[in-house]
């Protein structure tokens, strides 16, 4: 079914970028076409979310070829709610950086950016061309460069150095990946490659193919052992960047990796156990590094690290229950981690400090807010009934019944050392007393009720999503089951695509 | 360093060189050429003229600044990859007019797309050389 409601999202973020360039310099217009643009993209995908629920995939030909030949636009279950998810971060990130953005940076074009970063995003959730996937991937990282360069500190540019070589290099394996497909079976439609590639004999080579992919996305999600340029570039850039880094660049590759290992490469056992391992050392390693850490950002950007190995582990559980859960996971992972890093560019508004040990006393001096941040690092723990708790029982659940002991232990330590992390967290910056000998820096207190106002409201929305999917698990239960039912049985897709 | 030679040239080179540029542009939906290869020249005929006769003069040529192109530019080309929505087709379809017109061709929302395309390169180039050029001297 031809719907043109498909692109929506990605034309709204391109025309809300450029009327910005159009207002060039002129930062209060950029402001509030930045958070239009953003409620208006919001609006296109509830509806898009809404109209594929009822009525199953939507396609769009793009430029009106027909399937294997043009590019294609589809919306499956899958692309159409994490379009939703990124809208609602979209917003909230659009609101914080009203007042959390300094001028000068807006001076220098971060809202268009951020815009076409948006675009980027959405254009990647919801081709269905592989090709066009790594130039939505393009588009993002090209985005992404700008936004962690933009300012020019010292320690920004370190950090995109870093950033910029791991994730070029991602990109180079991803294309060759592409390459070698393309060589092997003349397509680059995803829903044709999935008919081509199991027809291919040399099925040596197809798991080659797979390695580059894995490589590429690997890299771009932060998988060990190629993650660590995540923790050491996501704490340079202003926290309102590293908020939409952490909750949707990592979150693209996982949505690729899901894509691709469900759609057009079936993984054997081989490939399986490298997923199990992977997602095992990733969880380990993300979590010994998030118990050394002293500035909250560098905290949350291995926590990071630790929470994607439970999804790539759901992945090489490859059954329908442990898709089901790393799909839920993922639900909740997007809405609690850009959080996070909006928590931290509060806290930093706050005390004018991010280093957990200088930091102290915000319970005393605001405790609603504390309240809110409390609500929200619970969620990401896990306590019952908020979001983080539902899908680890369900990853749990599909690990004992695939016998990986070494998974269920990991997920163990993983959510151990979180809590661990997040109490300390909680006890240094918010009950300890602050030290005497620093000096606060409180930003917040004198800024006007409206200012405030913007700095909270995003957080404010972002949790109450977040205690929605934690009290309304039924429903996200509902959408995952059926996501994961989609991604496991390919036909309904393939048929929507090429309409036989 | 002035060279009169490289003046004198540059003053004929920059309207056959912007000529050419436009050819390329119109040429480009069926032969080798087009919006970016278009730009491209143009954007070297003005590059060309601030090599002889320095950036200063170059600017006063184009009268606007060129980072202004890249906005106009870019609504240009999503425009007409947007009409086609407004007809009920998908995003990117290309619409033609029945006639052709003299000289030009075949009209379609291709060559908007390529007029985009031409604008937002000579925009760029030339924000990224002048801005090169001015804090050198």
């Amino acid at each position: 079914m031809i719907d043109n409601l498909i692109i929506n999202t990605v034309l709204i973020h391109l025309f809300t970028a450029i009327t910005q360039l159009i207002f060039w310099r002129k930062t209060v217009t950029q402001r509030i076409l930045s958070v239009a643009g953003c409620f208006f993209g919001l609006v296109s995908a509830i509806r898009l979310f809404y109209k594929v629920y009822n009525q199953g995939i939507l396609t769009m030909n793009a430029a009106n070829w027909d399937a294997p030949f043009g590019i294609v636009f589809v919306a499956d279950l899958f692309s159409s709610t994490l379009v939703l998810l990124t809208a609602i971060a979209g917003i909230s990130v659009s609101i914080f950086s009203a007042t959390g953005i300094g001028r000068a940076r807006m001076l220098y074009g971060y809202f268009p950016i951020f815009h076409f970063l948006m675009m980027g995003l959405n254009g990647a959730f919801l081709t269905g061309d592989i090709f066009n996937l790594y130039v939505w991937f393009e588009v993002i990282i090209i985005s992404s460069f700008v936004l962690m360069t933009l300012g020019g500190r010292k320690a920004q540019l370190e950090g995109a150095v870093k950033y910029m070589a791991m994730n070029i290099l991602a990109s180079t394996f991803f294309l060759t990946g592409i390459g070698i497909l393309y060589g092997l079976t003349g397509s680059l439609n995803m829903a044709s490659l999935a008919l081509e590639v199991p027809k291919i004999s040399n099925q040596a080579l197809i798991n080659i193919t797979a390695m580059f992919f894995l490589i590429g996305f690997g890299i771009k999600s932060a998988v060990f052992p190629l993650y660590f340029w995540l923790p050491s570039s996501y704490h340079t850039p202003p926290s309102a960047v590293a908020a939409t880094f952490g909750g949707l660049l990592t979150k693209v590759g996982i949505y690729a990796l899901f894509r691709v290992f469900t759609l057009i490469f079936t993984p054997d056992e081989f490939m399986k156990g490298t997923f199990i391992v992977l997602a095992v050392m990733t969880i380990l390693t993300g979590a010994f590094g998030a118990l050394i850490k002293d500035n909250i950002r560098r905290l949350f950007s291995y926590l990071i690290v630790c929470h994607i190995g439970f999804m790539i582990g759901g992945l090489g559980l490859y059954t329908t229950l442990a898709i089901t859960g790393a799909i839920f996971y993922l639900i909740h992972d997007i809405m609690v981690k850009t959080n996070l890093f909006l928590i931290a560019g509060l806290i930093r508004q706050l005390r004018g400090s991010m280093h957990m040990g200088k930091l102290g006393g915000i319970y005393a001096a605001y405790p609603k807010i504390s309240l809110l941040i409390a609500v929200v690092i619970f969620s990401l723990v896990g306590i019952p009934p908020l979001s983080g708790f539902w899908p680890k029982i369900y990853l749990f659940n599909a690990s004992f019944a695939s016998q990986q002991w070494f998974y269920v232990a990991a997920i163990l330590i993983g959510s151990i050392v979180t809590l661990y992390v997040i109490a300390k967290f909680w006890a240094q910056v918010f009950w300890k007393d602050a030290c005497d000998d620093e000096i606060i820096v409180d930003n917040f207190q004198n800024l006007s009720k409206f200012k405030k106002g913007l700095l909270v409201v995003p957080i404010l929305l972002m949790a109450s999503v977040s205690v929605y999917i934690g009290l309304n698990a039924e429903v996200i239960i509902q959408v995952s089951t059926r996501i994961s039912n989609e991604l496991m049985e390919k036909t309904p897709y393939i048929q929507a695509v090429l309409g036989t | 360093m002035r060279s009169s030679i490289l003046q004198t040239a540059s003053q004929y080179l920059l309207p056959i060189l912007l000529l050419f540029s436009v050819f390329l542009l119109l040429r480009g939906h069926y032969y080798p050429g087009g919006g970016f290869v278009g730009g491209l020249v143009a954007s070297i005929a003005f590059v060309l003229h601030s090599f002889a006769n320095g950036t200063e003069n170059t600017l006063k040529i184009v009268r606007y600044k060129p980072l202004s192109l890249i906005p106009i530019g870019l609504l240009i080309a999503s425009l007409s990859m947007f009409m086609p929505v407004l007809l009920g087709l998908p995003v990117m379809t290309g619409l033609w007019f029945e006639e052709p017109i003299p000289v030009i061709g075949m009209i379609g929302s291709a060559l908007f797309f390529d007029l985009g395309v031409y604008l937002v390169v000579i925009g760029v180039v030339l924000t990224i050389l002048f801005t090169i050029s001015q804090n050198t001297h």
